[in-house]
């Protein structure tokens, strides 16, 4: 009854203020006082223990969750609902959808509350919450720097070693077909955008950047068509498979050997848990190999981060509540264990939580400490206002590519050339 | 004055009672067809407009954008190019399912038809597999890892295909709409045959007619206007292809965003976020579907009903 009476008045709310936007200066909506609730949306499993937690510790400010189904639709529901004008007043969102979301006026700029918490986070991971700018849309909470995962036991029979760049990478493919045509060492997908991005950004690749009062869009940049162009010779030359991942098939590689690498994120050992279980205890980590011999660089592939809407009525409350969830040591240390994240909070990744390698890579004892390593060396990215139509373009043209052989760096044209029409087409400001 | 009383009275309850009986109807028309149809034609005149960054409070607003939508929309290539395939699709998809579709019921009407009732379920039973689901299945039948098409060739020393590579999938696509289709086109056109008085077989057996001769001299002209229904409604659910391919696409590289129309209106409306497109391309879908619909109606119409005038 609250809940839909508060709806009107917060659309009412948000028609006049986009009727007054041009003269209206403050944006901090009032605050009442006495007890809060606060409707939360995530879809992080195992998340209602965390929140639980909360709400025992904070009965004043009670914490709703409602569970979402991953962070792609997310995005869509929470830009309708905040069109309708009933979002929650805090949600989790990815990174690269922050700034997508912060463009719909979604979420708040939380940066007078936020900044204190700012060197509790590697750099790179701050900078994807701040978009560039002197703003805080959200709290960071996962990080998921990207790794090599390969199986130990295929690896030894078919007499290879661990690649430490990428020129031995493309060798080790090589070598692994040359000695039999069942298996492959990798498969490059056109289905998995993020993935992607993640690899480009190790190459120091910068799809957007701001400057000044414009954007600056580069997808095509150099260090992007060498990944492209790298990945497209393997497909081409038929020692990397071209095959989509987050497929039954792909399943089935995974968990009979077919597939003998995967260069992938944190969150890894939970996804070949469920799509692999049969190979538990046969994979190792190792560091992604590097463009450079002696180099120690990282992309991001996924993560995620906390963040509170504009037309919430309980900010203060609901920053506490983000601030909480994603730096305080029992909120941390209940995320790892219960909703297996890896924290994005640097005293967390060392916290006793992370004491043991994951189940499934049970005989790697300093997966953790390596892991810490690894993520400290993660690039920094600035994401830009419309990544998913980035993203999209890269499915279908990387999927195109690989499937009539054409340079993986055209696709790369192809996504700088759409990204940038749907931004002018939007009016964006873009530089040069 | 008793009877211009009774006339007022009857004349005042003539006027309300059919708008009153009418009402629910029309009321529930007006706002799950006629408003959302509004909507979309409003919003396809609509596109957000951003100022600098867009970020931040009020950087983005919605203003008027003329035919411009339309104009895109139009001149998309990729929109064309997923029609035609459609067409395609649907030169393939709608006689080769209402041909089977017409086989069986012939089949089934048969006197002494064996296992009629079993076969007529086992027929039919696909339609009742939700898209999506079928879909899924049917994808795991396709890629090559997991399908028994490949462990059999695999066995007998054939070289492996490709059910969803970029020359196959088009037709794997078709199949998974024929298997679903079929039943449902065979059970109305078997009701239709089961209407058709049996003094006509009678007769004609009697002039010395074989059952082939009664099924394409008899049935078949009298199953012309069940024909004509059915092949309107298979040509809309062809131009309406999305689920089958769309639940296919993240399992292939073959089947892009905008394979056929209406994946690229649900790509512009829930992936770029573009809802003012999607508003745009589905007006212009719909008119489309109209003009064809309506055409073949027109173009059979003579032939199929002209008994009836």
């Amino acid at each position: 009854m609250t809940r839909s009476l508060g709806g009107k008045i917060l659309t009412l709310a948000l028609t006049v203020s986009l009727v007054a936007a041009c003269t209206s200066t403050s944006d901090e909506p009032e605050e009442p006082t006495g007890p809060v609730e606060l409707s939360f949306w995530s879809w992080a499993p195992n998340i209602e223990k965390v929140v639980d937690r909360w709400n025992a510790d904070n009965p004043e400010m009670k914490v709703t969750l409602s569970k979402q189904a991953g962070g792609a639709d997310m995005v869509t529901k929470l830009l309708t609902a905040a069109k309708a004008g009933n979002p929650p007043d805090l949600a989790q969102v990815e990174y690269q959808a922050l700034p997508t979301l912060v463009s719909n006026d979604v979420l708040a700029d939380i940066a007078g509350q936020a900044n204190p918490v700012k060197d509790r986070f590697a750099e790179g991971t701050w900078q994807q919450v701040t978009l560039g700018t002197d703003a805080v849309y959200a709290i960071p909470q996962d990080a998921a720097p990207m790794m090599l995962y390969y199986r130990t036991d295929l690896f030894e029979r078919f007499g290879l070693t661990v690649p430490k760049t990428w020129d031995e990478f493309a060798q080790t493919a090589r070598t692994l077909r040359g000695r039999t045509t069942k298996h492959w060492l990798t498969t490059f997908s056109a289905t998995d955008p993020g993935w992607f991005a993640g690899l480009t950004q190790q190459a120091g690749a910068a799809w957007w950047g701001i400057e000044g009062e414009s954007w600056r869009v580069t997808v095509n940049d150099a260090a992007t068509k060498k990944v492209a162009d790298y990945w497209g010779g393997l497909v081409a030359e038929g020692v990397v498979d071209g095959k989509p991942m987050y497929t039954p098939e792909w399943n089935k590689a995974l968990n009979d050997g077919t597939l003998l690498a995967w260069p992938s994120a944190v969150w890894a050992p939970g996804v070949l848990a469920g799509n692999a279980p049969d190979t538990k205890g046969r994979w190792a980590m190792a560091p992604l190999p590097q463009w450079t011999a002696g180099e120690n660089r990282t992309g991001n592939w996924g993560g995620s981060s906390t963040g509170v809407t504009a037309a919430s009525k309980h900010r203060t409350a609901a920053v506490k509540f983000a601030t909480w969830l994603n730096t305080d040591p029992t909120a941390t240390s209940l995320l790892v264990r219960e909703a297996a994240v890896y924290p994005a909070a640097r005293d967390a990744q060392t916290g006793p939580a992370l004491a043991e390698p994951p189940a499934f890579l049970a005989n790697q004892a300093d997966f953790y400490p390596l892991t810490k390593q690894i993520a400290e060396t993660a690039a920094g990215v600035t994401w830009g206002p419309n990544v998913n139509v980035t993203y999209q373009v890269y499915q279908d043209e990387f999927a195109r590519a690989i499937s009539q052989q054409t340079p993986f760096s055209a696709a790369v044209d192809a996504m700088q050339t759409a990204t940038v029409d749907d931004m002018r087409k939007n009016g964006f400001a873009i530089a040069g | 004055m008793s009877t211009a009383t009774t006339r007022v009275g009857r004349r005042g309850r003539r006027t309300g009672a059919p708008y009153a009986f009418l009402a629910p109807a029309v009321i529930l028309f007006v706002l799950f067809i006629i408003v959302p149809i509004g909507y979309a034609g409003y919003l396809s005149l609509r596109k957000v407009r951003v100022s600098g960054l867009g970020l931040g409070r009020g950087a983005r607003t919605e203003i008027f954008a003329g035919l411009e939508n339309y104009r895109a929309a139009i001149g998309d290539p990729e929109l064309w190019s997923g029609g035609l395939r459609v067409l395609g699709y649907g030169a393939l998809l709608v006689p080769t399912m209402l041909g089977l579709a017409l086989l069986f019921a012939l089949l089934l009407d048969r006197p002494r038809a064996r296992f009629g009732r079993f076969a007529r379920t086992s027929i039919f039973l696909p339609y009742a597999v939700p898209a999506i689901i079928a879909s899924l299945l049917w994808g795991f039948l396709y890629l090559p890892a997991t399908s028994p098409v490949n462990d059999v060739a695999a066995w007998l020393g054939l070289p492996e295909p490709d059910l969803l590579g970029e020359g196959s999938v088009f037709f794997a696509v078709v199949n998974i709409a024929l298997w679903g289709g079929v039943g449902f086109n065979m059970i109305v056109l078997y009701t239709a045959l089961r209407a058709i008085p049996p003094e006509l077989y009678e007769s004609a057996r009697l002039d010395g007619c074989s059952e082939v001769q009664i099924a394409l001299r008899i049935k078949i002209p009298l199953l012309l206007p069940a024909l004509v229904m059915t092949t309107v409604f298979s040509m809309i659910a062809t131009l309406q292809v999305f689920v089958e391919p769309l639940a296919l696409s993240p399992l292939s590289n073959s089947i892009s965003s905008t394979w056929t129309p209406l994946m690229k209106v649900y790509r512009d409306a829930f992936d770029t976020n573009d809802p003012y497109a999607a508003a745009a391309t589905s007006v212009l879908i719909a008119a489309i579907t109209l003009v064809l619909s309506f055409g073949f109606l027109r173009l059979v119409q003579n032939r199929a009903f002209g008994q009836e005038r």
